[in-house]
């Protein structure tokens, strides 16, 4: 019985995953979520900033992180649209230019922010460090058109937006090592102020530079989204999701406490 | 001489934007934006590049029949759809952003969802707490995993409400100390070790630079001659 246990059929554990994931989908229970510092820290940045100004926000991730970075860019999108704060959006991953042009549309329709007066979409242009240096110069010899083709002197919003002097913050949503570009060449080079969110494997990598001030923020994965979404008091995917990897979360560690009393059990009538 | 020209090439560009970054003055900047804006030139070319690799690797595959050759016929139907598409009309084509909508995204985010799956079982078979190092890593993923979601805090404050702890002084202040051992961790142990990390990768890019720069490291150029 106890070896069994101790080697117990993945299948199982799989089953027990998708049980844990989707019974709290279908009976959702509210959880209290608590705020962490990094991210009260970048709320209070926006918060703080004077109606008109403009923040930078970057979708460097693809589809596969879409459930932990999405909810996060909409509850800063709406933030910002709600503060009468301008939102540039680009993106330096080739497939994160799709989602983030239909994710700032569809917050932009919710809030009615008017595209090239309150947004902007740029949209993709390859090499990293040399878009993230150049746009310290001039954006528009970067992006001469945004995403739809239109020349960004058009954009009105654009017309008071040069380099990144005018730009208050820059936001990078990563599910990479992106964010650790933008610091090297926009931060260091720039002075320019940077917060990040990121997918729950890379929070770790970020600690550093919060603890140096060169991240102003951290939003740290779906947690980090939930409690995105109470500051801004519109609880949406994040706060779900939160509450059924609780769930999730919940059950690894009664598989890790069964195992290891099975595995020591078990070692013990072996000796 | 196919090796010799890179090697000079590659010694005057670093040491020139070497130098760039310690002159303020006009010729040196104006240098560095000449430099730079060659670079952004170049950069998409390396698109081309990575597509002809990845159709030789698929060809080759389909050439000597190697594991599952049948799927590289998809790679080649997956570009020739999307490329067709995408450079006359661009990605803002209806039919561009239906294509990623419901094929790219969905099948993207399936794959990484099966993770969760995956690490889930990875996780009952590897935390088992056989010796000091190996159960230090148990507890310290137990924290950060209950730390990281609301159940954590929840356990948490129910355990310190429990009658024999709840008259301590200490109740009210542990309040939601779930998540603050998780914070703890990534604040000290995590970031000191991280801190170390970059030092280390820091100090090997300067060195392995300098090695490219002075032409003793020439790996990059590849075999032959």
């Amino acid at each position: 019985m106890l070896t069994k246990l101790v080697n117990m059929d993945r299948r199982i554990v799989f089953i027990l995953v998708a049980l844990a994931v989707i019974i709290p989908m279908l009976f959702p229970i509210s959880l209290s979520v608590s705020i962490s510092k990094p991210t009260k820290d970048l709320y209070n940045f926006i918060d703080e900033l004077e109606e008109g100004s403009a923040i930078m926000l970057v979708f460097d991730y693809g589809p596969s992180s879409l459930a932990e970075l999405n909810p996060m860019a909409k509850a800063i999108l709406k933030q910002c649209f709600e503060k009468d704060i301008k939102v540039v959006g680009l993106t330096l991953y080739a497939v994160g230019t799709t989602m983030g042009s239909d994710l700032m549309q569809g917050v932009a329709d919710e809030k009615n922010a008017v595209y090239g007066e309150d947004y902007v979409f740029l949209g993709y242009r390859p090499g990293i460090e040399l878009v993230i240096l150049g746009m310290g110069d001039d954006i528009s010899s970067i992006y001469e058109k945004d995403y739809y083709e239109t020349p960004i002197s058009q954009l009105p919003m654009m017309n008071n937006i040069k380099n990144y002097d005018q730009i208050e913050l820059v936001v990078d949503l990563s599910s990479g090592s992106l964010t650790e570009s933008w610091i090297t060449f926009a931060n260091v080079q720039f002075n320019q102020k940077i917060a990040a969110g990121v997918t729950g494997v890379i929070i770790s990598q970020m600690y550093p530079y919060l603890q140096t001030g060169q991240l102003i923020g951290l939003i740290s994965g779906i947690a980090g989204a939930a409690e995105y979404e109470i500051l801004i008091k519109d609880p949406a995917k994040g706060v779900l999701w939160i509450n059924i990897e609780s769930f999730v979360h919940l059950l690894i560690v009664l598989l890790v406490i069964i195992g290891n009393i099975a595995f020591f059990v078990n070692r013990k009538q072996e000796e | 001489m196919k090796r010799q020209v890179p090697l000079i090439l590659c010694f005057v560009f670093g040491v020139v934007m070497l130098l760039t970054q310690f002159s303020p003055h006009s010729v040196s900047q104006g240098v560095y934006e000449e430099v730079l804006n060659w670079a952004r030139i170049i950069t998409p070319f390396a698109l081309i590049f990575s597509t002809i690799t990845l159709l030789q690797t698929h060809i080759t595959r389909i050439r000597r029949k190697t594991e599952h050759w049948q799927y590289s016929f998809i790679v080649f139907v997956g570009i020739a759809v999307m490329v067709i598409i995408g450079i006359p009309y661009g990605p803002q084509h209806p039919w561009f952003e239906w294509l990623f909508n419901n094929v790219q995204l969905p099948m993207d985010a399936t794959m990484f969802s099966l993770l969760a799956f995956f690490i889930a079982s990875a996780a009952y078979r590897a935390f088992r707490a056989r010796n000091v190092e190996a159960s230090l890593l148990l507890i310290t993923a137990v924290i950060v995993m209950l730390g990281n979601v609301p159940v954590g805090n929840l356990i948490w404050n129910k355990l310190i409400s429990w009658p024999p702890i709840s008259w301590t002084p200490w109740s009210e202040t542990f309040a939601d100390g779930s998540s603050w051992m998780k914070q703890w961790i990534l604040d000290n142990p995590n970031l000191s070790a991280r801190r170390g990390i970059i030092l280390g990768v820091s100090l090997g890019v300067i060195s392995q630079s300098i090695r490219i720069i002075l032409g003793i490291e020439r790996s990059y150029l590849g075999g032959g001659d």
